[in-house]
């Protein structure tokens, strides 16, 4: 049977964790169908349409999916799974807020970031932060999966030229209401799409202290990251957290500045490539992980770091 | 208005996490357990939104064998009103614990039911999702502000490009984020009084769920480790090995 992807988008483009999703899914099946979800989205629904592997894309696009709230995408799903055996979405805030409640509604479970497909009904996960690895199966009807981006390679985005289906259907709940948004601005990579990534932690002292990390993402072209101690202390906002219940990253060269290397953060960015830690503590666990370590006070090395790429 | 507040007993995050040698498992023998930070969280909003005056009654429940009482017990230590322990076995499904959660929010009447966002055992990030649609709810995921007016709650979440608002009417779920709050400490006399309050037990049969799951696991391993690094004795060394060695900078 054919797998069902929700696609992330913002109703103006396609966002990278749906590539990396559409290669789990055709490790299930070669039919992988593609849902757009949204409202005006029309230029989504064209790169869908483009991604190698996908052989249909659905559209439901109306005012009331402008949010993607998950009360209405959730029933939205439930009315075409019956075509499915498989439904996934990419592991983000998203995917994490919809799926659990389509699978509910369809009474199987939900299985949460799926690093590996072992078979249409096998699936490995990490559980406990990471410091273990479940491998699972489940024999439900249609197998509900959130993938994690880092566990797959992107499909390519171009050389498909799927079909597409639209969905009238339009479910709008009287219940969930969309406030407002703060979202934020950058003309850095989005962090979980970063071949490079730069975190600071704690020991950045404080927000205007990140300004030391921006010459060096400059240089890289790399995001910034933080460890949750620095965003709750409000260095940072919130969507810079890496880590367990943060988000997950795996760029070719993660730095880590004035971050300790608790397991929570660890969890979110040991699949970098390559992990250089600078902090003046020798015995930091980060060092336990880096590739490249360096004991130094974060304002002379930073600085010095700048200059010399 | 009446908050339900589900708890669950997990390793202490502080804990390193060992796998049985069988890949069963992970090993919890002689483990030290706690409540989950983000149900300590949970526990921490409902009783804040008492002291406003905003709730009237808050309830926790838990979903586990025997030892999930002493979890309630903290609960309540920190000012829950009274407990509920759903008996069942350890590690249940998240779907079978939504069920009998959904079912304890409907027998209570609970108008707004608290929950943790997710884990940090089996890191699922699930359970209240699936408590909002069984009882056909609206949601909010991720909480890190929360605000109770006029039968609605305005609620703040932690999304990946920053912070969303929504405006979700009662009876909803909301699930609990790191800023949402600090949690409080169980003072001693609270701890006292906490062990004459009523806790009640039951089992799914009580509440009319029927339990079980069609996952299995397959095993339990350890993650691959990282081979060790090295330490740079300069900026300049670790330039040179960027470029030269690893080749990521150029
Ligand atoms: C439920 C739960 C979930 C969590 N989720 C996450 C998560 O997703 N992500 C996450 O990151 N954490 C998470 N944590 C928190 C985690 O346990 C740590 O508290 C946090 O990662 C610590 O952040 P830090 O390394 O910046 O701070 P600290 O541990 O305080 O480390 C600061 C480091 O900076 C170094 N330093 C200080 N000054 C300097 C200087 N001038 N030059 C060089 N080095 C310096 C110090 O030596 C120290 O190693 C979670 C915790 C819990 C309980």
């Amino acid at each position: 049977m054919s797998v069902l992807i929700i696609a992330e988008h913002d109703n103006k483009s396609l966002k990278p964790a749906t590539l990396n999703t559409v290669t789990a899914a055709t490790q299930i099946d070669a039919d992988v169908h593609v849902l757009v979800v949204g409202f005006e989205c029309q230029t989504v629904v064209e790169q869908a349409s483009q991604v190698a592997g996908v052989s249909k894309v659905l559209v439901a696009d109306n005012a009331a999916y402008e949010h993607q709230l998950a009360e209405n995408v959730s029933k939205l799903v439930v009315e075409i799974a019956g075509d499915y055996g498989h439904i996934l979405a990419p592991a983000t805030t998203t995917g994490k807020n919809t799926l659990p409640r389509v699978a509910a509604l369809l009474n199987v479970a939900q299985l949460s970031d799926v690093i590996k497909v072992e078979s249409a009904d096998t699936f490995v996960r990490p559980i406990y932060a990471g410091n273990a690895i479940a491998t699972v199966k489940t024999t439900d009807p249609v197998k509900v999966l959130t993938v994690r981006a880092t566990g797959f390679d992107a499909a390519a985005s171009t050389g498909g030229s799927a079909e597409r289906q639209v969905l009238s259907q339009v479910i709008a709940s009287d219940r969930s209401r969309f406030v407002k948004e703060q979202l934020a601005e950058s003309d850095r990579p989005e962090l979980t799409a970063a071949n490079v990534i730069i975190s600071g932690g704690r020991g950045m002292g404080n927000g205007d202290n990140f300004k030391l990390l921006e010459g060096i993402a400059d240089k890289l072209g790399a995001a910034i990251g933080a460890s949750r101690a620095a965003v709750d202390a409000g260095f940072v906002p919130n969507d810079l957290q890496v880590g367990q219940t943060g988000k997950t990253v795996a760029p070719d060269l993660y730095i880590a500045v004035g971050i300790s290397g608790a397991i929570q953060h660890l969890a979110g960015m040991k699949d970098s490539k390559v992990i250089v830690a600078i902090n003046k503590d020798e015995d930091a666990p980060i060092f336990q992980v880096a590739d490249y370590g360096l004991v130094a006070d974060l304002f002379d090395a930073v600085p010095e770091l700048e200059k010399s790429l | 208005m009446k908050i339900l507040v589900s708890v669950k007993r997990v390793i202490d995050y502080n804990v390193k996490v060992r796998v049985k040698s069988d890949q069963s498992a992970v090993d919890l023998t002689n483990v030290k357990m706690s409540m989950n930070p983000f149900c300590e969280i949970a526990v921490e909003e409902a009783i804040r939104l008492k002291e406003k005056g905003v709730a009237s009654e808050v309830v926790v429940v838990s979903v586990g064998s025997k030892s999930c009482q002493e979890t309630l017990r903290t609960a309540m230590a920190l000012g829950a009103d009274r407990a509920i322990q759903v008996e069942a076995e350890d590690g249940l499904d998240s779907l079978s614990v939504a069920k009998l959660i959904a079912k304890v929010a409907q027998e209570e009447a609970a108008d707004l039911v608290i929950m943790g966002k997710q884990a940090i055992d089996s890191d699922n990030n699930q359970t209240g999702q699936m408590v909002a649609a069984l009882l056909d709810y609206p949601q909010a995921t991720f909480a890190s502000e929360i605000v109770i007016e006029n039968g609605e709650a305005q609620v703040t979440r932690e999304i990946d490009g920053g912070l969303q608002t929504l405006a979700i009417t009662l009876p909803a779920v909301v699930t609990t984020d790191l800023r949402l709050n600090e949690p409080r400490f169980a003072s001693l006399p609270n701890i006292m009084k906490a062990k004459k309050k009523p806790l009640d037990v039951k089992t799914s049969a009580d509440l009319g769920v029927e339990v079980g799951s069609n996952v299995s696991i397959v095993s339990v391993t350890p993650p691959p480790q990282r081979a060790g690094g090295i330490k740079v004795g300069s900026v300049a060394e670790l330039v040179d090995k960027l470029k030269n060695e690893a080749k990521v900078v150029s």
